[in-house]
């Protein structure tokens, strides 16, 4: 017994234990999101997220125990970002093709993201810093934490908010787009990039690669604007 | 695959340093991202080549989010409190800029006379 506590006290202060089941949770919420015959609201981020979560309080580790191990997926990011060049070179003569309306869904869905999120927030009471925190919820974290920054928010509390408009969005794109009847790959991806960046792209890639390629332009394009547009739409409506 | 890899780290490292260096709002990765897209479209060859690895690594971009979303285990007693006004919003402000993002997409697209893609 006091092996198996000698042996958990040794890996779960390394960074081995946390990458390692930050794959098998990832592994577990993709298998089930398979096994469900891939819906959109068995979100395998969620799953992995909500397991791993559970498991750090059932152990009382702390995140920062977790991250030291996590970290090394985490920095992936970085690279994943740029290769989501290819998918805009492969697609580049579409993306050239409806540089207009993807300019116009730009513009409304982003000024959509930031107004509509403090509106309800507003209507629903709650006090100015959170609402400054939501405005650059529907950018991608690293934009979205200078922004909140740069504001006034609270940039801790903005990644999470980032996190969860992420799995929401990936949630609920499928069935929303199908309810309005909008077919085109195109503008599904890219308004779902728009309003969920990166994990509203991962959705999208699963469904088809066109709505992947137009969701990375979309949460590209809409971070570039939510860093642009942020503190001008502070200083007009706060 | 290293050389692939490579590739991708280093537009962002190319992105990381001028974004210091011109002060743009943009983080390293989103500038890296548009400079390695001008050099495909310049050169598709390279394109080319590195795409399987591109579209490999992108299938799997859902992993990568799940380390920073676990942090919400540090938030648990701040969203609680203001947990549904916060969940409404985010919510609903998620559904209206997904569904006006895309019907305006495809008002424009009609007003330009430009059919639907709807592949098979």
């Amino acid at each position: 017994m006091t092996d198996i506590i000698d042996i958990w006290s040794y890996l779960s202060e390394g960074p081995l234990l946390w990458l390692t089941l930050t794959l098998v949770a990832y592994l577990i919420g993709d298998g089930c999101f398979r096994l469900a015959g891939r819906k959109p609201y068995v979100n395998p981020v969620l799953i992995s997220m909500l397991l791993l979560a559970a498991l750090l309080e059932a152990t009382g580790t702390s995140y920062q125990t977790y991250f030291e191990g996590a970290q090394f997926v985490h920095f992936m990011l970085g690279p994943a970002t740029v290769a989501l060049a290819v998918p805009l070179w492969s697609n580049w003569r579409k993306v050239r093709e409806s540089a207009l309306p993807l300019l116009a869904a730009l513009c409304v869905g982003s000024a959509m993201a930031m107004g509509s999120g403090v509106a309800i927030g507003a209507a629903f009471g709650l006090d100015r810093q959170i609402l400054l925190s939501l405005v650059p919820k529907a950018a991608t974290s690293p934009i979205a934490i200078g922004v909140s920054e740069t504001i006034g928010g609270l940039p801790t509390l903005t990644v999470v908010l980032v996190l969860i408009t992420g799995v929401i969005g990936a949630v609920v794109t499928t069935p929303l787009l199908n309810l309005l009847r909008i077919r085109d790959y195109r503008g599904r991806g890219f308004a779902t990039g728009v309003a969920a960046h990166g994990i509203g792209t991962a959705r999208a890639f699963q469904v088809h690669g066109t709505a992947g390629a137009f969701a990375g332009i979309g949460m590209v394009l809409n971070a570039a604007l939510t860093a642009l547009l942020a503190p001008l739409f502070v200083k007009l409506f706060f | 695959m290293i050389l692939h890899f490579g590739i991708f780290l280093g537009f962002q490292l190319l992105g990381e340093v001028l974004s210091r260096i011109t002060g743009i709002a943009l983080p390293g990765p989103v500038i890296g991202m548009g400079l390695l897209a001008a050099l495909l479209l310049w050169r598709p060859p390279i394109g080319t080549a590195i795409e399987g690895t591109a579209t490999g690594f992108l299938s799997h971009l859902s992993l990568l989010y799940v380390p920073a979303g676990v942090g919400i285990v540090q938030y648990l007693d701040q969203l609680s409190e203001i947990g549904l006004p916060l969940a409404a919003a985010l919510l609903g402000s998620t559904v209206l800029s997904i569904g006006v993002g895309a019907l305006t997409f495809k008002y424009v697209n009609r007003l330009r006379g430009v059919a639907d893609e709807t592949p098979a």
